[in-house]
C-alpha cells in the first residue's frame, strides 16, 4: 500500500517534471525560431535613457520587424563588460559609450567600423572628430559635452573678459574664494586644461587628418613650462585660487552657497545650481592669456560590437534611426547635453543654458582616445596637484614630461 | 527512515495524522527536485544548443548526485552537506582555479579574445575608404544562391552588378526606381528581411571595382549604400602573418600573442594565450613592478598586524576598565563604545575622509584651530591616518569580545593567585591574559586575515593615495595588496588581468601560510592549558 503510493508520487513527480521540461524546450525553440526569422538587436544603454531611446527602437521593430532589446546598465561597468562580453559572444550588437573609450575598445579588437556615409557631414565637427580613430570612424555620435564657467549673475552681471578680471571681479563683489574649480588630492587635469591650452600646450599635436598623433608629445613645449609657471603662481604659495583640497562637492557647496561666483564645470551641475534658486549665466573660460582656453569636449555615442551577428540590422538602426534629428532629440531631453547632429544642436540651443555651453564648445578639442593617453593620465594630475601645493614648476613639469615620453616607450 | 520506523504503528492505531505528514514532506522533497531537475535539464539542454558540452554534462552529473543524495535512505550528513559544497565550488573553488588559471596567461588590454578575433578585427579596421569615393547606392541580389551587389553609379545612373570573384560589370536592362537600379535580369532582388538573414554573407561581401585590385572594392555595412574600401592589411593564413599592403612590413606571430614587425612594433589588438610563470616572474623581477610589491607588502602586514594589536589592545584596555566594580554608569559608556561598531563601516570612512581634508576638515579646522596638517596627503601621515580610521571602526568588536572572554574566566582564579601572593599585573599578565588569549585566538587570526584584505578603508578613505609617482603602477603609499591588484586589474586605460591574477594568488598563499601556522600554533597553546 505504502509503496504504491509513493510510486504514484514518484510517478507524477516525473510526468510534472518531464511537463516542465517538454513546455521549456518548447518555449526556447519557438524564441529561436522567431529570431532567425527576423533578427534581433540586443543594445546595451545608460540607464538614465532607456526611455529616450524607447521610441526609436519600437519604430524600428515596426519598420523592419527586427527586435530591438535595450538594456538597462549601470554607466559605471559598462566598458568593462563590453570588453569582457564580445569576445565569449555574449556581447550585445551595440553599446552606447563614450569618444575617450575607443583607444581601449580598438586596442582590444571590440569594435567594429561604422559607415556614418554621406551623413557625417551633418554632425558637429567635433563629434566626427572625436568618433575617429586612426582615420576610421568607430562611433554614432549623439551629445558633445564640455565644461564652461557658471556664473551667479546676481554676484556678478557681467561676463569676466579675462582670467585675472575674473578673480578681479568676483573679489570686488566681496568674495574670499569668487573662482572655484574641481580638483583633488590627485589633482584634475580635465578641468585645468582650458588654461593649459590657454598657454599653447596641447597634450599631443596633430597629424595631416587631425588625429593626435601619440609620437608628438606637446606637453613639454615651452608654452608647457609657461603654463606651470603660472600654476604654481595661482596656487598654494602664490594667490590661491587653486586648492587641490577643494574636490567637487566642496567646490558645488562653495558655489551654491554664494561664498563662489565662478564655477568651472560641466553640464550635468547645472541642475543643481539651478535648483538650488541660483541665477545661472553660461559664460566661455576666461582664459589667463591672449590666446582661446579651449576645454576638451567629450562626446558621446554608440559603438557596434564586432562580434555582432546583425552588422547590417545594427549599422542601418544606427546610422538611420539614432541619427535622426527626433532622437538625437529625444536623447537630449533625457540628458540635457549638447546634440551632436547639427540640426538638433541648433534646436537644443534655443536654451540659453544650452547655447551657452555649445558657444564654449565652439572652441573644444576632443579629448585624445589614443592608449598613449593612459599613461598621460597616469603622471598629469598628480604633477599639477604638486605644483598646485607649491613643488617647484619647472622640476616638477619636467619629471612629468620624462615619466610620459618613458611610459609611451 | 522516519517512514519506515513509524509505520507499524501507523497501521496499527490507524490514526491519519502521522502519514498525512510524512507523506506532505515527500511530496514537497519530490516538487523541489522536480524543479530542480526541470530547471538543470533546461539549462544543460540550452547549453548543449551553444555547444558548451563540457558544462552542460557537469549540470547533469551534478543534478543526478543531488537525485541521488537525496533519494537515498541514508547518506543522512550529505543530505545537510549538499547544498554548501556545490555552492563552495560554484563560488570559491571555481573562483579560485579560474583566477589560477589567468594568472598563467597574458588577459588585459590588447591580449582580450581568440586569435581569430583579433585577425577579423585587424582586417575589419585596416579597410580605408577610397579618398574622395562616392556613396554607391545598391541593392543586394542572388543568383543561384551567390550573392552580388546591384550597383548604381550615383553620377551617371548607370547599372552595374558584381561578386565576390568577378569585378564590377555593366548590366543592361535593369529595373529603376528613383534612380536606383532595384533589380536586373538574372539575379534576384533581395528583400530587407533576407538581407538581414544572410548578414553573414552581407559583411564578407566585397565586390571589386575593377580588374585593378588598387582601386578596391564595395562594401555595404547597411544593405542599401556601399562604400568603396582599399584594405590596408593582409593575412597569410597559411604563413599565419599580416601584410601590410601599402609599407610592405610583414607581421608575424612569434608566440607572444600579437602580430610581431622585424622593429618590434606589435599590432593591436592581439589575442590570449598561456605565458606560463611569466606574471609571476615578472611580479619579482622587473623592477618597476617589484619596488612596489615588496613595499606594499610590509605595509600590508604593519597595517594587518597594526591594526590588529591595536583594536585588540584598546578593547581589553576598555574592557578591563569596565570590570571594576567601582566604576560607574558603565552601561552608558559601553552604549557609546559600541556607537563606531554599529554605525556603518562605509558611511564611518567617508566622513572620517571629509574630517581629514587638510583645508576644509574638521579636525585642522576645529580641532586644531586652522593647522594645515595633511592627514591624508603625507605619506607616512596618511599610514597613521589609515590606522587610526580603522582602530575607530574596529575596537569595540574587540571591546565586545574580550568583555565576555573575561566575565568566562572565573573570580576564583584571581582570588586563589592573589592568595599566592601574585600582584594585579602579575595575575593580569600571567593568570587572565593566557587564558583570554587561547579563547580569542581565532578571532585575531580572523580579524588579521580580514584587515590583510581590509580593501574598503583603503579604497573609500584615501584611495591608495598618495600616489607613488615614482612607478609605472597606479601604486599609492597607503595601497594594500589587495587594492594594488584592484588599480592593477580595474583602474586605467592598460589592464592587466594576468597579472592581477597572479598577485592574488601570491596573497591567497601568504593569507593561507600565516592563517595556517598560527592555527597550529593556537592548538599548541590550547594543549599547555590542558
Amino acid at each position: 500500500m505504502k509503496v504504491t503510493k509513493k510510486g504514484a508520487l514518484s510517478l507524477g513527480a516525473i510526468a510534472v517534471a518531464s511537463a516542465f521540461v517538454l513546455s521549456g524546450c518548447q518555449a526556447s525553440s519557438d524564441d529561436g525560431g522567431d529570431k532567425q526569422a527576423s533578427g534581433s538587436l540586443t543594445v546595451w544603454v545608460d540607464a538614465e535613457r532607456v526611455d529616450a531611446l524607447q521610441g526609436a527602437a519600437d519604430a524600428y521593430t515596426e519598420k523592419t520587424g527586427v527586435e530591438v532589446d535595450l538594456v538597462a546598465k549601470d554607466n559605471a561597468t559598462i566598458k568593462d563588460d563590453f570588453i569582457q562580453q564580445v569576445p565569449t559572444g555574449e556581447g550585445p550588437d551595440i553599446v552606447m559609450g563614450a569618444h575617450d573609450w575607443l583607444g581601449e575598445l580598438t586596442t582590444n579588437g571590440v569594435v567594429a567600423p561604422l559607415e556614418l556615409g554621406d551623413s557625417a557631414g551633418d554632425y558637429l565637427d567635433v563629434a566626427i572628430q572625436a568618433a575617429t580613430y586612426d582615420g576610421t570612424v568607430y562611433m554614432l555620435p549623439y551629445a558633445v559635452e564640455n565644461i564652461a564657467v557658471l556664473r551667479n549673475a546676481d554676484l556678478v552681471p557681467e561676463a569676466a573678459t579675462s582670467f585675472d578680471d575674473m578673480i578681479a571681479k568676483g573679489t570686488a563683489a566681496g568674495l574670499a574664494q569668487p573662482f572655484v574649480v574641481e580638483q583633488g588630492a590627485e589633482g584634475n587635469p580635465y578641468h585645468l586644461y582650458p588654461f593649459q591650452t590657454a598657454f599653447g600646450a596641447p597634450v599631443f599635436g596633430t597629424d595631416d587628418s587631425g588625429s593626435y598623433d601619440a609620437g608628438d608629445l606637446q606637453l613639454g613645449s615651452e608654452g608647457g613650462y609657461e603654463f606651470a609657471a603660472w600654476l604654481a603662481s595661482q596656487g598654494k604659495t602664490g594667490t590661491g585660487v587653486f586648492n587641490t583640497d577643494i574636490d567637487g562637492a566642496i567646490a558645488k557647496q562653495a558655489f551654491l552657497d554664494g561664498t563662489a561666483a565662478f564655477w568651472l564645470t560641466g553640464p550635468w551641475n547645472v541642475g543643481a545650481a539651478v535648483d538650488a534658486g541660483i541665477n545661472v549665466a553660461i559664460d566661455p573660460i576666461p582664459s589667463p592669456t591672449a590666446e582661446a582656453a579651449q576645454p576638451f569636449a567629450g562626446v558621446k555615442g554608440f559603438f557596434l560590437s564586432a562580434e555582432s551577428k546583425n552588422k547590417v540590422a545594427a549599422t542601418d538602426f544606427l546610422v538611420n534611426y539614432l541619427g535622426s534629428e527626433d532622437v538625437q532629440l529625444e536623447l537630449f531631453q533625457a540628458g540635457n547635453i549638447l546634440p551632436a547632429l547639427s540640426a538638433a544642436a541648433d534646436t537644443a540651443a534655443s536654451d540659453p543654458i544650452i547655447a551657452g555651453f555649445q558657444a564654449v564648445g565652439g572652441d573644444a578639442v576632443p579629448m585624445p582616445a589614443i592608449p598613449a593617453m593612459g599613461s598621460v593620465w597616469q603622471y598629469w594630475g598628480v604633477s599639477e596637484a604638486a605644483i598646485i601645493n607649491g613643488e617647484d614648476p619647472k622640476a616638477t613639469w619636467d619629471k612629468l614630461v620624462a615619466d610620459v615620453s618613458a611610459a609611451i616607450g | 527512515m522516519a517512514l519506515s520506523t513509524r509505520s507499524p504503528r501507523r497501521t496499527a492505531s490507524r490514526q491519519p495524522a502521522l502519514p498525512s505528514t510524512s507523506v506532505r514532506a515527500l511530496l514537497l522533497k519530490i516538487v523541489l527536485l522536480a524543479i530542480i531537475d526541470a530547471i538543470s535539464i533546461f539549462a544543460a539542454f540550452m547549453l548543449v544548443l551553444q555547444d558548451n558540452w563540457v558544462v552542460a554534462i557537469v549540470v547533469l552529473v551534478v543534478t543526478a548526485l543531488v537525485n541521488w543524495v537525496y533519494f537515498s535512505r541514508r547518506l543522512l550528513p550529505a543530505k545537510y552537506l549538499t547544498p554548501g559544497l556545490i555552492f563552495l565550488a560554484v563560488f570559491q573553488v571555481f573562483v579560485l582555479l579560474y583566477t589560477c588559471y589567468v594568472g598563467f596567461t597574458n588577459y588585459g588590454t590588447g591580449h582580450n579574445g581568440t586569435k581569430e578575433q583579433a585577425v577579423s578585427s585587424l582586417l575589419a579596421s585596416s579597410l580605408q575608404r577610397v579618398e574622395d569615393s562616392p556613396t554607391y547606392p545598391v541593392t543586394v541580389v542572388d543568383r543561384l544562391g551567390e550573392l552580388g551587389l546591384l550597383v548604381t553609379d550615383p553620377e551617371t545612373g548607370d547599372a552595374f552588378v558584381g561578386t565576390n570573384d568577378e569585378p564590377l560589370s555593366r548590366v543592361s536592362g535593369a529595373t529603376l526606381e528613383g534612380g536606383k537600379a532595384v533589380a536586373a535580369p538574372g539575379w534576384t532582388s533581395l528583400t530587407f528581411q533576407d538581407v538581414i538573414a544572410r548578414t553573414d554573407e552581407i559583411t564578407s561581401l566585397a565586390v571589386p571595382y575593377s580588374s585593378d585590385p588598387n582601386d578596391g572594392a564595395l562594401r555595404t555595412p547597411d544593405g542599401s549604400n556601399a562604400y568603396r574600401y582599399l584594405s590596408t592589411l593582409e593575412f597569410d593564413a597559411q604563413a599565419g602573418t599580416m601584410t601590410n599592403t601599402q609599407t610592405g612590413v610583414v607581421y608575424t606571430d612569434r608566440g607572444t600573442g600579437a602580430f610581431v614587425a622585424d622593429d618590434g612594433a606589435e599590432l593591436r589588438p592581439g589575442w590570449q594565450i598561456t605565458v606560463g610563470f611569466d606574471n609571476f616572474v615578472r611580479a619579482f623581477t622587473e623592477q618597476s613592478i617589484r619596488g612596489p610589491l615588496i613595499y606594499v607588502t610590509i605595509w600590508t602586514f604593519v597595517f594587518a598586524i597594526g591594526s590588529v594589536a591595536l583594536c585588540f589592545g584598546l578593547g581589553l584596555l576598555l574592557a578591563i576598565t569596565f570590570q571594576n566594580a567601582r566604576m560607574r554608569g558603565v552601561k552608558y559608556y559601553r552604549l557609546l563604545l559600541i556607537l563606531p561598531y554599529a554605525f556603518p563601516a562605509f558611511l564611518s570612512i567617508l566622513v572620517w575622509k571629509g574630517m581629514m581634508n587638510e583645508s576644509f576638515g574638521f579636525l585642522n579646522q576645529v580641532i586644531f584651530g586652522g593647522a594645515a596638517i595633511p592627514w591624508l596627503t603625507d605619506p607616512t601621515l596618511a599610514k597613521a591616518s589609515a590606522l587610526l580610521v580603522n582602530v575607530w571602526l574596529g575596537f569595540p568588536y574587540m571591546f565586545l569580545i574580550c568583555t565576555g572572554a573575561l566575565q568566562a574566566i572565573p573570580d576564583e582564579l584571581t582570588e586563589a593567585a592573589t592568595m599566592d601572593g601574585a600582584k594585579g599585573w602579575q595575575v593580569f599578565r600571567q593568570i587572565k591574559l593566557p587564558l583570554l588569549l587561547s579563547t580569542t585566538a581565532p578571532v585575531l587570526i580572523a580579524s588579521f586575515a580580514f584587515n590583510f584584505n581590509n580593501f574598503n578603508l583603503v579604497y573609500l578613505l584615501n584611495n591608495g593615495g598618495p600616489r607613488d609617482t615614482t612607478t609605472s603602477l597606479p601604486v599609492g603609499h597607503t595601497d594594500l595588496l589587495i587594492s594594488m591588484v584592484y588599480k592593477v586589474a580595474f583602474t586605467g586605460q592598460n589592464r592587466d588581468y594576468g597579472l592581477a591574477s597572479a598577485f592574488s594568488i601570491i596573497i591567497f598563499l601568504i593569507v593561507a601560510i600565516i592563517a595556517v601556522v598560527s592555527f597550529s600554533r593556537t592548538k599548541a597553546l590550547e594543549e599547555i592549558q590542558r
